[in-house]
């Protein structure tokens, strides 16, 4: 299993740097913002902890069309079925090398773009550790929607439509975990702890929902 | 070699010479030549900028900080003066058809970028002790994102884009119509500024720099701009190698 | 050990595709499936794979080792190579190596050996994209190689193949038969085994794909 994980961290690096592209797309958001609300500091740092949520579930749904489609338009997926490992657990691993090339990044670059929009140092510190423990579930759900929609030629949008709705709950609790931080008398930890729920629901629903769509998708 | 070089330029002029460097053995001879010659006088020049930018007097107003100006200012015009080599290596690549063109455009991007990104980060090193914050959405600052964003764009359409000839047109087209576009954004992002935010900060107001300043800040514009020089022709001599050994590998599967 | 197919019938929408094939296969037997273009040669062996969901029929193994599923027995070639184009032919090579063993099988060749096989071993190293059609089949043909399995269904397996390619490729069969392997394969070329059984899919009846048409 570990052969597919860094075969999927080659594939990434080789062609064209998965990496780089989520963070110049989260980089390119960021930057819109302050230009359709203007660059008064005090508003970017109220809204900050949201503008770098929704940017980095954005970028988080960059590539996931990818994430099967290349598989099975190589014919490698029929191969991955085949073998005596669960198509959960390699759906699950292939998400975690996912998230690893596309969220890691976003949430390494998190602190750049939270000085950007003048968010204080204890929110930065906050929209990491929220966004480390949210934008796995972002993957793990937008994997079930990259496996439906994994025989279209279009994909791409779609999921985007079809995991929005889904991922809402995880920016709520995450921008709710980090305003708690940065205002008073807002918790921090009662969302923090949803999100962390929803994110390990998320890592049992999200790869068994997306095997069993991927075993009835052949043709 | 240089006799054929020299004989060829007599004879038939500079553009003859230009054409004939299209062979990218010949370029590679040429530039190994000059290689060692150029990267010591950026060398000599970067040394003796820094010397003086280090002895130079300390700002009544800003103290120390003054220092950052001399890798700060001489960066954020090189980032402009990369992205002009680009655009006119653009137009090579599409008007003339000059295949050494296409190489100059991807060798100069990443340079660009790391000059734009050194003169965002020194500007916002500056930035805090004067202005008391990291960046404000100043036009100035704003613009010089968006460039930065533009030449990070360039370097991955030219990494996804794996065959030379196909990328060769995408990527001088898209550098044009960043070229057209940098004036457009830099006016309306002046516009957009001043709307909402009366320009709070600005810097280098005072018209007429002191000497003790002017020469040093010359100095170092001039080391870097030899910097850039010696960047790209090495960068160049690399993608060329790069594509050799492109060539040679799929050589090397059809020989079987 | 022994392969045995009944009655198998495969549907895509209302309409039967391949209808009531049988066959069974023992140690070192092959099937050459042979037929026109678009008679569903391709579906039989999807659905032989467990790959698609069949109507009605089944496929069982008997004296097989009894950890492994059926799927895991197959060495399964489509039309499609399964490499990817931004690895080398060693990274594709070994990851399958990897991710196919299982705990019964012997291990295979090494990606280099499997290569040589193949007369591919001067492309070890260069990224799989840069191949030629024909190289890249070899190259794929290579992964049956790099890991044991007891059956082989392969769709295709010569299509861009050289007639030199053509040759090794029927004596890495005939190697493959005589060590026990059971063999099924789609494909147009005669593959120089004696002794195949040879399965010839016919299209199903006019009048019936007529009536099916209407309602497509």
């Amino acid at each position: 299993m570990t052969s597919l994980f860094f075969r999927e961290l080659k594939i990434a690096w080789r062609s064209g740097g998965g990496a780089l592209t989520g963070v110049m797309f989260f980089l390119a958001v960021v930057t819109v913002f302050p230009f359709g609300i203007g660059p008064d500091l005090n508003t970017l740092a109220r809204i900050g902890p949201a503008v770098l949520w929704i940017a980095a579930l954005l970028a988080s749904l960059l590539g996931l069309d990818r994430l099967f489609q290349l598989e099975r338009e190589d014919g490698s997926l029929d191969v991955l079925l085949m073998q005596e490992w669960p198509m959960t657990l390699v759906v699950g691993i292939k998400c975690l090398a996912h998230w690893v090339v596309t969220g890691l990044p976003l949430v390494l670059a998190t602190p750049i773009f939270g000085l950007m929009l003048n968010v204080p140092p204890i929110g930065i510190a906050a929209a990491m550790l929220t966004l480390l423990a949210g934008t796995p579930a972002i993957t793990l759900i937008g994997a079930a929607g990259a496996a439906v929609t994994v025989s279209l030629p279009r994909g791409g949008l779609l999921i985007a439509i079809l995991v929005l709705p889904l991922v809402i709950p995880v920016l709520i609790f995450g921008v709710t975990a980090t305003n708690g931080a940065m205002f008073d008398p807002d918790p921090f930890t009662a969302p923090f702890m949803i999100l962390c729920a929803l994110t390990l629901f998320s890592a049992v629903a999200g790869p068994l929902a997306a095997a069993t769509m991927l075993r009835h998708s052949a043709d | 070699m240089s006799d054929a070089l020299t004989e060829e330029k007599r004879s038939q002029g500079f553009w003859a010479w230009l054409t004939g460097l299209a062979n990218p053995t010949r370029f590679m001879a040429l530039t190994d030549a000059i290689m060692p010659f150029i990267a010591s006088i950026t060398v000599l020049a970067l040394a003796a900028g820094l010397y003086m930018a280090f002895t130079a007097p300390e700002d009544y107003q800003q103290g120390e900080t003054v220092l950052i100006m001399f890798i700060h200012v001489p960066a954020a015009w090189l980032a402009m003066m990369c992205y002009s080599v680009m655009s006119l290596s653009a137009l090579g690549t599409l008007v003339w058809r000059h295949p050494l063109a296409d190489v100059s455009l991807r060798a100069a991007a990443p340079i660009g970028a790391a000059f734009t990104l050194l003169a965002l980060v020194t500007g916002s090193l500056w930035g805090k002790p004067m202005w008391g914050t990291w960046w404000v959405w100043d036009a100035r600052l704003t613009s010089v994102l968006v460039l930065l964003i533009i030449y990070l764009g360039i370097i991955t359409l030219g990494r996804a884009l794996e065959e030379p000839t196909q990328a060769a047109k995408a990527l001088a087209v898209t550098t044009l119509i960043g070229f057209v576009n940098i004036p457009i954004i830099k006016f309306s992002v002046d516009w957009w500024n001043t709307l909402h935010q009366p320009a709070s900060v600005s810097r280098f107001d005072r018209p007429a720099m002191d000497a003790a300043f002017l020469y040093p800040l010359l100095i170092m514009a001039l080391a870097y701009m030899l910097m850039f020089f010696t960047l790209h022709l090495m960068n160049m001599r690399n993608e060329i190698l790069r594509r050799r050994i492109r060539t040679l590998k799929i050589r090397a599967a059809e020989a079987g | 050990m022994k392969v045995i197919a009944e009655n198998l019938t495969v549907a895509r929408g209302e309409r039967h595709i391949v209808e009531k094939v049988s066959f069974s296969l023992d140690s070192g037997e092959a099937l050459i499936v042979t037929g026109e273009n678009g008679v569903g040669k391709s579906t039989l062996l999807r659905a032989f794979c467990g790959l698609l969901p069949m109507v009605a029929g089944e496929v069982r193994v008997e004296n097989g080792p009894p950890e492994a599923s059926l799927a895991e027995l197959i060495h399964f070639l489509s039309a499609k190579n399964a490499m990817k184009d931004s690895l080398t032919v060693a990274e594709n090579l070994s990851f399958w190596k990897e991710f196919c063993r299982s705990g019964y099988a012997e291990p295979g060749l090494d990606p280099e050996q499997a290569l040589d096989t193949l007369e591919l071993a001067h492309c070890l190293d260069l990224p799989f994209g840069y191949l030629s059609t024909g190289m890249k089949r070899r190259a794929a043909l290579a992964r049956l190689l790099v890991v044991r399995k007891p059956v082989w269904v392969l769709d295709e397996p010569t299509s861009g193949l050289d007639a030199r390619s053509v040759d090794l490729f029927s004596r890495m069969l005939q190697t493959f038969c005589e060590a026990g392997g059971i063999l099924i394969a789609a494909t147009h070329l005669p593959l120089g085994l004696p002794g195949a059984k040879s399965l010839e899919m016919k299209a199903l009846t006019a009048t019936r794909a007529n009536d099916q048409m209407a309602f497509e």
